[in-house]
């Protein structure tokens, strides 16, 4: 299969069309069907989408991503075709409009093959939150692909499509993206517009892509960021060429401390990051054990008020104006309840639960105000790190992929998101490479966090420690 | 002395005014009233999943106007939050607000007291938000309907100090609210549509008494004097309850216009958690100096400036300078008078009078009216200078001047012939003329009944058909009559 822009690109060169490709990859999917990666192919319309490009490719008016298949996760909205969070409470609902990210592909040439399972509105570490069955990890069937952004991980792994779109609200794209062997970006928060992007946490979710290649990494983040209209939250900021290159000649890096102290991180994961730490400096880079105490609080910070956002999010979920209503509710509250009850799942419910709770009046001081507090103290001590270094490198799961149903207490999950959530609550970009390679055979990543909108210097990095 | 007089009311009010934007607070809907149920609804209007908002910085510029006509505060630096409840008119779950960061804290609004006295009412906030849409429970007999159009209209909420004492003192607070929001194109504030709206906070207590009693929330006026009309029902009705021995409790109540009274509609123990937490989809706003001085530049003028300016400066009694103001477009055509001449009674009595008849009459507006100020300002004149009297300029040249709104008066005065005469000669005619005409009349008056003046000179406009100057007739007649 084609498993870069690159390839893609040299067989159009070599006289394959697109439909062909497009077609190369629906046999794959249906080959592969047992990793539940895709909810749903849009056969009929990616093969249209893709005569069009070849159109264009023939009257040489094709652009940048011209024939790239692009699977998208299911919380991104797409005209005219479904989308549901992985939720039944979205039952049958169409989106009306394409989301900004979705589009600028689109405008590019790209064609969307489909829609990729996820934890329920992205919530979990996972995907076994999905309403609709969990993906496998196509490296390993039995353990999970991760999540929440478990499909696109795993639909990018195993060659479903080119790349693929997920979000990331607490470690979304780069868990999976560890997990599969895949990069997984998390850009700056507000370099992409979330407009088209089913709200878990507002001021977390950020749309970024998974690839085969740092190279295709570069090109889709080139393509998706910049302003936006729809969306005030996304940044005016110039983008700039990404992945020109330019590194300085010493390269500063902070590792944190405390994140080999934590408990039960693998070893391995522990020593290959050593391994990295070792090789920098023997090239004359400055790397540093930097203290940051605060890794105890990132994760308790993150769901007081990511579950906080998400309580209001989802309001608009109930039974109402669009979506699963309960065929049995009588009057408007019961519509609320029933709709609710039986349209969300439990780890929604809970997330829901928590969310309504940490605002409540009596509670809201000491939990969300607290959070917000916690948050501050992380954003400042994390801007005092980027004064002295140029990137923050750690390990980016704890462990490689677990078993299917192997993390059962929900708390120890959402210690999975341990050392990604950090990068959600300061807003920082942080991309996470499949570096290790496990003596249990599965891959796991390196994650490195770069100063706000500096993605080029992230790339650029990333792509001096695979070299 | 009657019971009530042992108590005193404290009223304070929460006025909504619609915003008179082209679109919506937060989305490309086009905000208007009357448009068919559920037509001016995107994506964003209907909550529908990643949708975004995306603000409306009008708004902004509205609130600010507002603030700097109240003299209130304005915050440099505001955070939106959201107010989360359920409601099939909110689709969003959520209605986008200001809490904690409202644009403006402070400020007042000048009213008058129930002795024509100036009194200050103090303003807590005022701060923007975002309509909710219309349920409609009294068009289908089995379902309540949903009309989303004014889902997403900006509002401003404008929460007066409790300062108001009186029923008279709420409705001439909202009667100055709703002057001006008029003045400055903020809301177009009529209170039948709902584009004004108000609730009233009310409680009594014993006159002089440091304690508030406990406050009651009155809902559902549709009308400045159904406000007036609730809050003297609630007052009553809080006082007799008192004097029961009973213990008011702290609830929402409803108007019921048709009876006259209120009617509960849930205690405060019912009330929602409304969870208020920054709204994270939208920017924080920064309102600059800059900005705040490009609003205050563009300001019109406002009612209370005005209403000084003409009992000060211009002379006017009170009463003038209050009709004068009522509406923003009758004081600009006003000030086009007065730009044009310094006979400022005139020009008050001139538009408050002739002018006002005519639009009454005709069921029109001073923006319908056809003839320029300056028009009415060279009718003045043509006065002023003794070329026609006031009767003839009202009678012959005002109605004229109507059909023919671009001809100058002068023009019409020589057209229709009623250039006064003022040539001493002529007049000794004419009033010659009077007197031989009228010798039952002359003999009286010669022996004593001056009265008769008036008839005289009534005579003596017929005779002159209007033309002959009244001044210097005046004078001529007595000297001829006595003789």
């Amino acid at each position: 299969m084609y498993r870069t822009i690159g390839e893609v690109k040299a067989q159009l060169s070599a006289g394959k069309t697109v439909v062909s490709i497009v077609q190369d990859y629906l046999t794959e999917i249906e080959k592969q069907k047992e990793l539940n990666a895709f909810l749903e192919v849009f056969t009929e319309s990616v093969l249209e989408q893709a005569q069009q490009v070849d159109e264009k490719i023939k009257s040489g008016t094709a652009g940048r991503l011209a024939g790239v298949v692009i699977g998208i996760k299911d919380n991104l909205c797409y005209k005219g075709h479904k989308v549901s969070a992985s939720s039944n409470i979205l039952h049958g609902f169409e989106s009306l409009f394409t989301g900004t990210a979705v589009q600028r592909l689109i405008d590019e040439g790209a064609v969307i093959i489909g829609r990729l399972n996820c934890d329920e509105f992205a919530m979990g570490s996972s995907n076994e939150t999905s309403a609709f069955g969990t993906v496998k990890n196509p490296l390993d069937p039995s353990k999970v692909a991760g999540g929440s952004s478990g499909g696109s991980a795993a639909a990018v792994a195993a060659g479903l499509c080119t790349a693929s779109l997920g979000s990331d609200t607490g470690g979304s794209i780069r868990q999976p993206a560890s997990f599969t062997g895949t990069y997984g970006l998390k850009p700056t928060y507000g370099r992409i517009s979330r407009h088209g992007l089913i709200a878990y946490a507002s001021s977390f979710d950020q749309i970024g892509p998974f690839t085969n290649s740092l190279e295709d990494t570069a090109l889709l983040l080139q393509i998706m960021a910049g302003k936006d209209a729809y969306d005030s939250t996304a940044s005016s900021r110039e983008v700039p060429a990404y992945m020109d290159g330019a590194l300085p000649s010493k390269i500063k890096v902070a590792v944190l401390k405390e994140s080999f102290e934590t408990k039960g991180i693998d070893p391995e994961v522990v020593s290959t990051t050593e391994a990295i730490i070792a090789d920098l400096r023997s090239k004359g880079h400055e790397v540093e054990l930097v203290s940051f105490p605060y890794l105890d609080y990132v994760v308790p910070a993150y769901y007081v008020l990511t579950t906080a956002e998400a309580s209001s999010n989802l309001s608009r979920f109930d039974g109402v104006h669009f979506g699963y209503r309960s065929p049995d509710a009588k009057g408007v509250e019961e519509t609320y309840k029933k709709s609710r009850s039986e349209g969300f799942g439990k780890e929604v419910k809970r997330r829901i639960m928590a969310g309504t709770f940490v605002l409540s009046h009596g509670y809201y001081d000491a939990y969300y105000t607290k959070a917000q507090k916690v948050r501050r103290v992380l954003q400042t001590k994390t801007d005092e790190i980027f004064r002295s270094y140029d990137f923050i490198l750690l390990p980016t799961t704890p462990s490689t992929a677990f078993e299917q149903g192997g993390v059962k207490d929900p708390i120890q999950m959402y210690l999975q998101d341990i050392f990604t959530v950090h990068a959600n609550l300061t807003g920082h970009p942080a991309l996470s490479i499949p570096f290790g390679n496990h003596s249990n055979g599965l891959p796991f990543g390196i994650q490195i966090i770069g100063k706000p909108f500096d993605e080029n210097g992230l790339l650029n990095f990333a792509a001096y420690l695979e070299n | 002395m009657e019971i009530k007089d042992k108590y005193e009311a404290v009223i304070g009010l929460e006025v909504h005014a619609q915003m008179l934007t082209k679109s919506k607070a937060y989305s490309n809907d086009v905000n208007e009233y009357g448009a068919q149920p559920n037509t001016n609804v995107s994506i964003v209007t209907l909550a529908h999943p990643g949708t975004l908002p995306m603000m409306n910085k009008k708004t902004i510029e509205y609130a600010i106007r507002l603030g700097l006509a109240c003299s209130a505060d304005i915050a440099d630096n505001q955070y939106f939050a959201r107010k989360n409840y359920f409601y099939p008119d909110l689709p969003k779950g959520y209605q986008i607000t200001q809490d904690k960061t409202p644009i403006c804290t402070g400020g007042e609004i000048i009213i008058k007291d129930d002795n024509g006295n100036d009194k200050t009412i103090g303003l807590t906030r005022i701060h923007m938000e975002e309509d909710a849409g219309k349920s409609i429970h009294d068009v289908d007999v089995f379902d309540t309907l949903v009309d989303l159009n004014r889902a997403g209209v900006p509002l401003l909420e404008i929460v007066s100090e409790p300062h108001i004492k009186t029923s008279q003192e709420a409705y001439n607070y909202l009667t100055e609210v709703r002057k001006l929001v008029r003045y400055l194109d903020i809301c177009d504030g009529n209170m039948e549509e709902g584009s004004l709206r108000c609730d009233a906070n009310i409680s009594v207590m014993l006159k002089g008494s440091k304690v508030f009693g406990t406050k009651v929330e009155v809902k559902n006026m549709n009308s400045i004097r159904n406000v007036q009309r609730a809050i003297e029902f609630e007052i009553s009705r809080q006082i007799e309850a008192i004097e029961k021995g009973e213990v008011i409790a702290q609830e929402t109540r409803s108007f019921d216009a048709l009876k006259g009274i209120t009617i509960s509609m849930r205690s405060k123990e019912a009330a929602n958690d409304y969870r208020y937490f920054p709204e994270p989809d939208l920017q924080p706003i920064y309102v600059g100096k800059e900005q705040i001085e490009a609003v205050k530049n563009e300001m019109p003028p406002l009612p209370r400036e005005l209403f000084i300016k003409y009992t000060n400066e211009l002379g006017l009694s009170d009463y003038d300078a209050y009709v004068l103001t009522d509406s923003k477009e009758l004081a600009l055509y006003y000030e086009g008078v007065i730009a044009a001449t310094k006979n400022y009674k005139a020009a008050a009595n001139w538009v408050m009078g002739d002018v006002k008849s005519y639009l009454n009459h005709r069921g029109l507006e001073i923006t319908d009216f056809p003839v320029a100020p300056q028009q009415i300002a060279a009718l003045i004149q043509l006065i002023e200078e003794g070329k026609i009297s006031t009767s003839i300029a009202s009678q012959k040249i005002f109605p004229a001047l109507t059909e023919n709104p671009l001809e100058p008066p002068l023009s019409i005065a020589e057209r229709l012939n009623v250039i006064q005469d003022s040539n001493e000669d002529s007049i000794r005619a004419y009033i010659l003329k009077v007197i031989e005409q009228n010798p039952n009349e002359v003999a009286r008056y010669k022996s004593g009944e001056k009265q008769l003046t008036g008839f005289f000179m009534g005579q003596l406009m017929k005779v002159s058909q209007g033309k002959a100057d009244p001044k210097q007739a005046n004078q001529l007649m007595r000297e001829l009559l006595e003789n």
